[in-house]
């Protein structure tokens, strides 16, 4: 008995069609950045190991201009990211209410894109000062 | 019946989401970009004091926060994204992606026990 010849449907390509379906993918796709800059820590965890000549020398070699061009491409993609995580989270999160009355969508994208803010400003702080 | 453990790596996707959308702009910013270009002193992330972060709780803990949950939230997007791609990869390749994150997060702790502690 021979295999079944079943008709499938090609995929390729369909998400190029629609604004819509683009924003999807770029979103998805912001993975490969948040990937990529855990296995840059990953690399230079390694590195400080080994000790200060190799671990100075990986922070050297991060500010030739492909690793800048491609951590600021990261960056992007990551801060992208951060914005859609947001934008879904009343779609995301269960219902919440206060005082019995569902808490609007807006303001829940809102308090996200506030504690994003607010943490980054601490992680500043504690970067530069602590 | 058998459980599926899906919450498990759902939940790790989650919070890798959001510890990367709370602050993941601004870590890329400033260790990967900033350092480098010398936008911030060099002594912001020079050997001795990622030393001293890496020898510290706080900082053990931190760093493989970071590269475990950052690892569990891409690896486990990445898998659906193939599927949106039409590249029906299966049960093995799931078991892949997963296990790529949970050896990241082995390698990073196996080098944070190898620093010592301050």
């Amino acid at each position: 008995m021979s295999a079944r010849q079943t008709y499938t449907r090609p995929v390729a390509g369909w998400w190029r069609r629609n604004p819509f379906y683009r924003a999807y993918i770029v979103r998805e796709m912001t993975c490969v950045a948040v990937i990529a800059y855990a296995l840059e820590l990953l690399v230079g965890l390694g590195r400080l190991v080994r000790g200060p000549e190799t671990f100075e020398a990986w922070l050297t070699s991060l500010a030739r201009p492909w690793p800048i061009f491609l951590n600021c491409v990261a960056l992007l993609l990551i801060a992208y990211h951060a914005w859609t995580w947001f934008e879904v989270m009343p779609k995301t999160l269960p219902f919440i209410s206060v005082g019995g009355r569902r808490v609007p969508d807006r303001a829940i994208v809102a308090s996200g894109a506030i504690a994003a803010v607010i943490a980054s400003l601490l992680l500043l702080l504690a970067f530069l000062y602590l | 019946m058998k459980r599926s453990n899906k919450p498990i790596f759902w939940s790790l996707f989650g919070a890798g989401g959001m510890l990367s959308a709370l602050i993941g702009p601004m870590l890329v910013f400033l260790t990967v970009v900033a350092v480098p270009l010398g936008l911030v002193s060099k002594q912001t992330m020079d050997y001795p004091r990622a030393l001293a972060f890496a020898q510290s709780g706080i900082g053990k803990l931190a760093l493989l926060v970071v590269i475990s949950l950052f690892l569990f939230h891409g690896m486990h997007r990445l898998y659906h994204t193939l599927h949106d791609f039409g590249v029906h990869i299966g049960p093995g390749a799931k078991a892949l992606c997963h296990g790529l994150a949970i050896l990241g997060t082995l390698v990073a702790a196996y080098l944070l026990f190898k620093l010592g502690w301050a």
